[in-house]
């Protein structure tokens, strides 16, 4: 079966890919399977310099789910391109980059970067990080900022913009709109819920960071409903992600009006789980009476 | 080369209060280069718990194909673990990290220290220590009821035992019988609480050592970034699963981050 999906004019051979961190910048993943075989690659977020990110503990498990904090931590945008990305570039597959920043500037000068790199086929727009002071989320919840950050990073980068969103709203689709209208190319939902667990011997919570992004099956249910909503106001290809751990899960997040999907915390459950549910895939498709993943789409938006 | 595979259950039963051990069998021991690398253990069935639990190796035979991790039941995931009967069969990730080097140490005064569940993995590395080196093992536990795997430590290292209430051996904590010790150290390895690896660490500061580190994990292989520690490096941190669990005293500096 041809798994194949346009994304805002990316071709891609499916539509499985790993979510930004956490897959790292990939080399580890690649001792566990060939890379190439993937839709496409999210790497980590990078900053403007450097960043060592929270202390730890950084996780902790949750019911069907996980809370990280890792805060962003990364060796700035230079190394990245210099060290990270050579590596990444013997693969046939296309790379999104995940830009992060304090600041608008900053936003715009990690953008600007990637976006001129030959390896970086689209970038991701992360507005959406529940774990770091300053920025990220600040960006993702007032659609006014939102819509400045996006129009700035758009201004100076020639690649395909996914604008990954935060679910911490009252209202998703406002922040989907806003971007939308400042010429975002794609949209990227839903980032981390913010969450807290607290352990009962010590009293204390159980990362460091106290508060963390929950993730992990735990959330699916509110990333398909807020990936529904959004879907029904906008034509923009959305790489939908939130809990993905199978074959069906793809399925759902593709009815709900997903056109391509990312695959996170169950990388950690299981190192292979982006290529079986690639090879699992065209199985489960017929198991639900789908010849071809364009008429599971045509399902989607009716 | 790191691999996920079932590994059976050949046995799995109480050796001290809330301590288990269990040994495993199956081909992905054939990977194991070294004493002081860990395995990441899937808890539960489908996508209840989405992390692995990592657990030191504390005994290995090539031979035999078997593996032998010692657990105390602390939390929902060690819990699962305690009630797996034997021939049943538990997802396994690894060998993971990279261990003790112990190739470079021969006629050595080497000391083993390890507290409470940071003991299992000394175990291997005295047995492989002790072929070349004369070994004293210090094993601190909370309480006598606590105490697990002295006899076996002793037919191959000079060891002494320590609980924190005095009820089994010395009183008090490692620190204090090796502040006691009259011999001469060349060499050290130390596994436990963070607490105690950095009183180890500023104690022996003169002392070459290893300190083998845990922190709550991830992914267990280096990508996610949630086991990092601040190092004298060019990065300025090592990623615990993947650079470690064991590092160079050298290396890391555990005092200044609990004082």
């Amino acid at each position: 079966m041809n798994l194949s999906v346009d994304l805002g004019g990316l071709q891609l051979k499916n539509p499985i890919m790993p979510a930004s961190g956490c897959f790292g910048f990939g080399k580890e993943f690649s001792q566990f399977y060939d890379l190439s075989e993937l839709g496409a690659v999210v790497i980590k977020a990078a900053t403007g310099e450097q960043r060592f990110g929270n202390p730890t503990p950084r996780v902790a498990e949750t019911p069907s789910g996980m809370l990280n904090a890792i805060g962003l931590q990364n060796p700035g945008v230079d190394k990245i391109m210099e060290q990270e990305l050579p590596f990444l570039d013997s693969y046939d597959t296309p790379i999104f980059a995940n830009v992060a920043g304090s600041t608008l500037e900053e936003y715009v000068q990690v953008a600007e970067k990637l976006s001129q790199h030959p390896t970086i086929k689209a970038l991701e727009l992360n507005i959406s990080c529940p774990n770091v002071k300053e920025g990220g989320i600040q960006f993702g919840t007032d659609p006014n900022l939102a819509y400045e950050l996006t129009r700035a990073v758009k201004q100076v980068s020639k690649k395909p913009l996914f604008v990954k969103l935060s679910p911490n709203v009252t209202d998703i689709t406002e922040l989907a709109r806003a971007v939308e209208e400042a010429g975002a190319d794609g949209l990227s939902m839903i980032n981390t819920l913010t969450g807290m667990a607290i352990d009962k011997q010590t009293r204390k919570p159980l990362i460091a960071n106290e508060t963390g992004g929950l993730s992990g099956p735990a959330i699916k249910p509110i990333a398909i409903r807020m990936i529904h909503q959004v879907r029904e106001q906008t034509d923009l290809p959305i790489i939908g992600m939130g809990g993905i751990c199978t074959a069906d899960d793809v399925i759902e997040f593709l009815l709900a009006g997903s056109n391509a999907v990312a695959v996170g915390t169950a990388n950690f459950h299981n190192p292979l789980v982006c290529k079986e549910i690639i090879d699992e895939l065209p199985e489960a498709l017929k198991r639900y009476k789908f010849t071809s993943l364009d008429e599971l789409r045509e399902v989607a938006v009716s | 080369m790191i691999l996920q595979q079932d590994l059976s259950i050949v046995s799995n039963k109480v050796i001290a209060k809330d301590t288990y051990e269990m040994v495993l069998e199956g081909d992905l021991v054939q990977q194991i280069k070294r004493p002081g690398q860990f395995i990441h253990i899937k808890i539960g069935e489908g996508f209840s718990h989405m992390l692995r639990r990592p657990f030191s190796i504390a005994d290995y035979s090539l031979e035999t194909n078997q593996l032998v991790i010692i657990y105390k039941v602390i939390g929902e995931g060690s819990k699962w673990l305690s009630k797996q009967s034997d021939q049943s069969f538990i997802n396994v990730l690894g060998p993971l990290g990279n261990g003790f080097e112990i190739d470079h140490l021969a006629n050595q005064n080497v000391l083993v220290v390890g507290g409470g569940v940071g003991v299992p993995p000394l175990y291997a590395l005295t047995k492989q220590l002790s072929q070349r080196n004369d070994v004293k093992a210090v094993l601190g536990y909370q309480s006598s009821d606590s105490v697990f795997y002295e006899e076996k430590f002793n037919k191959y290292a000079n060891t002494t035992v320590a609980t924190n209430d005095g009820s089994y051996g010395e009183e008090g904590f490692v620190t204090d019988v090796i502040n006691q010790m009259q011999n001469q150290v060349d060499y050290y390895f130390a596994c436990g609480p963070l607490i105690m690896l950095g009183a180890i660490q500023l104690q022996l500061r003169d002392t070459q050592g290893l300190l083998s580190v845990e922190e709550r994990m991830g992914c267990g292989v280096g990508a996610c970034f949630a086991c990092v520690c601040e190092a004298d490096n060019e990065k300025g941190y090592v990623k615990i699963c993947q650079d470690g669990p064991v590092f160079h005293s050298n290396e890391v500096t555990l005092y200044e981050s609990i004082s």
